[in-house]
């Protein structure tokens, strides 16, 4: 029995050995945000179907891991491109450089950031300023002098007399996801700003104001959920007093159970996010490593699909996952630059 | 006087002794009773997460499917003979079109047609086109086919069952009037869910499938078992029959205890800086997987094999060395077949435990959007824990019940596995 389990592991450490040495890549290796991943996989699945190719092979690492992944240097073992919920950073961007990485950045379109309360309670009118007062850290005195006090604010009355007299509570994503990051930086930034003395500070102090404007509270107010925003959704509709934070392709499939919060009078629909008159949405974004477009089969017509009017036109199939296209000019100039492959040298140009 | 006294004691003691006997009796009730209640809890619990799965997982196993009458006509699929070149070009979404517009003749305005083709699943195309493919006679002709209707359908026509109204969610009054009346003459109708058994994932629900999963998770158990059960046995024979009890044995015991209960994760860790990094494996194989795998079962395998050996008697082995075996000899043809028993048991629950395993998996890529169903081991693979996960991850609402079907699936495959461990070890196991 021994001789045949000796025999039976050689023969697998052989037949291992053999297909090592041939295992030149055939697939694409996509990696990065969670958010991108429902339309990167879309568009992997549909483009393999349509041509000879491979499937893509897409991890969901988060944009940061991602980023790390991406940039780690050129070569097989290295991913192909990154999904990114917002821009790459100017750190990420070096740490490319310095492994020999040259990137094309393709903006692929916009995501909205919602916020959603059980469909069973009143439906929520917020305004930028009043999230950021419920949800940071420090907030300017009440009494009016430019001077920061740990948030005192217990609920939504107390933020601003005209909200329900219940206690804020909100369910959001952990610090690690990109959601979080926008959610920060345009919902609690964006309300951060409107205090004078506050956006004053952006010139003069800038890791201050960030600081400021960034740092969630932490006194029990603001619930880290976890990644899972089905899981959100769920614990919402159990507890019809909380609010909850998430993308918005989750709140179109869930229209049974929760409703968009609306912010400066605009509800969260694909046309509010679009014409960017919704004030939370962000751009996503894939980078495309240059190096690889020519050695790993497929890059150049799996990029060709995600930039053509059938996958993210307004009418396309990556809108019915719930992405938001970009404007038509925008679309065809960007295009352009994928054809091109332009290499992202620094983030000023745009 | 003696006698009495004696007497009296002795009645005293009997009163005593019936006294304690009587709470005697009653402490054995209530830790007989405690006993049966945790054992209820268990099963409750068990319950209570087997009908909450299969309640909201059974639907997966049935798929809403349109009756179309289809017509393959050559000038609406562009092509005029049958062959693997004109196939891939050919429009066969426009002969769905066609049938559709067929079917409800009124709808005119572009948004109205728009609703209209969103009723039938995207991959609907491909099965037309494996049905040419197989039978190219039927170019030009008619047939009735049944296409698998989109997933916005389906969860509709599931939830009809629930409330009158239904969800409706992104269907819209228009489109539930269509459904309706496809239900009511028949032509829409729940079908089994092959897909949902030979396909890879796919971000249609109506179209994934966890075969993908099924095989990736084969091939990894697969390297897993023919790695760690044969060095497993190596280890627990030699540090069980040949080496000497010292410190570095000693040393050698507490570091395979320790490894045992180490957060598997670390094993990921582990595998992505040794497999992946400085050996330079394919990400997301089964081959890396297997491997991380088998670091985390092996101390598992090697403490049950070290197990079954120590329970040999010593006799058996002082028999055959008595009659002149040599000690390779008394293991191969006397311990180990009587251990091998208690060896297979640990080995299955190992396997069973790697089956369940994802966080060792997420570090060298096989939490990954596998479609194409692997060959090999060297093919990217995912595992069904995994694809488990990434469902319960997705927006779409038809994958809420997918995910319970898979966990459905898992859980039949780890409750076989585990008898069969159960059954092995009644059926081979000697007492002495």
């Amino acid at each position: 029995m021994n001789k045949r389990i000796l025999a039976s592991t050689l023969a697998a450490v052989t037949i291992a050995a053999s297909q090592m040495a041939m295992a030149a890549r055939d697939h694409i290796s996509i990696v990065g945000s969670s958010t991108v991943y429902p339309f990167t996989t879309t568009v992997a699945e549909r483009f393999s179907r349509a041509t000879k190719f491979k499937t893509p092979v897409v991890e969901s690492t988060g944009t940061g891991g991602g980023m790390k992944l991406f940039c780690q240097g050129v070569g097989e073992n290295t991913a192909d491109i990154t999904g990114a919920s917002r821009r790459i950073k100017q750190s990420e961007l070096d740490m490319c450089h310095s492994n020999g990485v040259e990137v094309v950045e393709i903006q692929i379109g916009f995501d909205g950031i919602v916020l959603a309360n059980a469909k069973s309670a009143a439906s929520f009118k917020l305004s930028r300023k009043e999230i950021f007062l419920a949800l940071a850290k420090e907030v300017p005195n009440p009494d009016g002098s430019e001077t920061l006090v740990p948030n005192p604010y217990k609920t939504w009355k107390d933020v601003n007399p005209a909200l329900p007299n219940t206690r804020i509570e909100v369910l959001g994503p952990p610090p690690t996801s990109g959601t979080r990051d926008a959610f920060a930086e345009l919902g609690l930034e964006g309300g951060c700003k409107s205090f004078a003395w506050i956006a004053a500070k952006k010139k003069t102090d800038k890791n201050t104001y960030k600081a400021i404007c960034h740092t969630v509270r932490e006194d029990g107010a603001y619930i880290e959920a976890g990644e899972n925003d089905n899981l959100i959704v769920n614990k919402l509709v159990a507890n019809p007093d909380a609010l909850g934070v998430f993308g918005f392709s989750f709140l179109d499939q869930n229209s049974d159970k929760v409703q968009g919060t609306v912010i400066e009078g605009k509800a969260p629909t694909f046309e509010s996010i679009a014409d960017q008159s919704y004030p939370i949405s962000r751009p996503l974004f894939i980078y495309v490593k240059k190096a690889h477009a020519d050695v790993i089969p497929g890059i150049k017509p799996f990029l060709a699909e995600f930039t053509s009017e059938r996958a993210w036109g307004e009418d396309g199939y990556l809108a019915d996952k719930g992405m938001i296209s970009l404007p038509t000019a925008k679309r065809r100039q960007v295009a352009a630059d994928v054809r091109e492959l332009n290499v992202l040298t620094d983030l000023s140009e745009n | 006087m003696t006698d009495t006294n004696r007497n009296l004691t002795q009645e005293q003691v009997r009163q005593r002794i019936e006294q304690h006997l009587a709470s005697r009796h009653r402490k054995e009730k209530v830790f007989r009773g405690l006993g049966i209640a945790s054992v209820a809890f268990g099963i409750l619990a068990v319950l209570v997460l087997f009908t909450d799965i299969i309640s909201k997982g059974s639907g997966a196993f049935v798929q809403s499917a349109i009756q179309l009458e289809v017509t393959y006509d050559p000038l609406v699929l562009g092509i005029d003979k049958v062959d693997e070149e004109s196939l891939t070009w050919a429009n066969f979404t426009g002969v769905i079109r066609e049938a559709l517009r067929e079917r409800f003749p009124k709808v005119q305005s572009r948004s109205e047609k728009r609703e209209l083709y969103s009723l039938v699943s995207s991959g609907a195309p491909f099965t037309l086109r494996k049905r040419l493919q197989s039978d190219p006679e039927l170019l030009g002709k008619t047939q009735t086919v049944w296409l698998t209707a989109d997933d916005d359908v389906d969860t509709f026509v599931k939830s009809l069952s629930d409330s009158k109204e239904g969800f409706r969610g992104r269907t819209s009054d228009q489109k539930a009037e269509w459904i309706q009346q496809l239900i009511d003459s028949g032509e829409l109708k729940k079908r089994f869910n092959t897909t949902f058994f030979t396909q890879g994932d796919s971000r249609e629900p109506e179209q994934a499938g966890i075969r993908a999963a099924l095989l990736g998770s084969f091939f990894t158990l697969l390297v897993t078992l023919v790695l760690s059960f044969p060095i497993g046995v190596a280890a627990a024979i030699y540090l069980e029959e040949y080496a000497p009890k010292n410190k570095w044995t000693d040393l050698i015991e507490v570091n395979i205890n320790n490894l045992a209960a180490v957060p598997s994760i670390v094993f990921g860790l582990l595998g992505l800086a040794i497999f992946i990094n400085f050996f330079e494996l394919p990400r997301s194989a089964p081959l890396v997987g297997g491997l991380v795998l088998t670091l985390m079962t092996l101390p598992t395998i090697i403490i049950s094999s070290r197990a079954a050996l120590k329970a040999v008697p010593p006799s058996i082995r002082e028999a055959a060395l008595g009659l002149g075996a040599s000690r390779m000899q008394t293991i191969f043809h006397h311990v180990l077949p009587l251990a091998m028993p208690g060896m297979l048991t640990g080995a299955i629950i190992g396997m069973a435990q790697a089956l369940g395993e994802t966080a060792p998996l997420l570090m060298i890529g096989m939490v990954a959007f596998i479609v194409d169903v692997p060959t090999g081991i060297t093919d990217p693979a995912t595992v069904l824990p995994v694809q488990i996960f990434l469902w319960a991850d997705s927006p779409e609402r038809a994958f809420v019940e997918r995910t319970s079907a898979a966990i459905m699936v898992l859980l039949s495959f780890l409750i076989a596995m585990n008898t069969a461990a159960v059954l092995l070890r009644k059926k081979l196991e000697r007492r002495w």
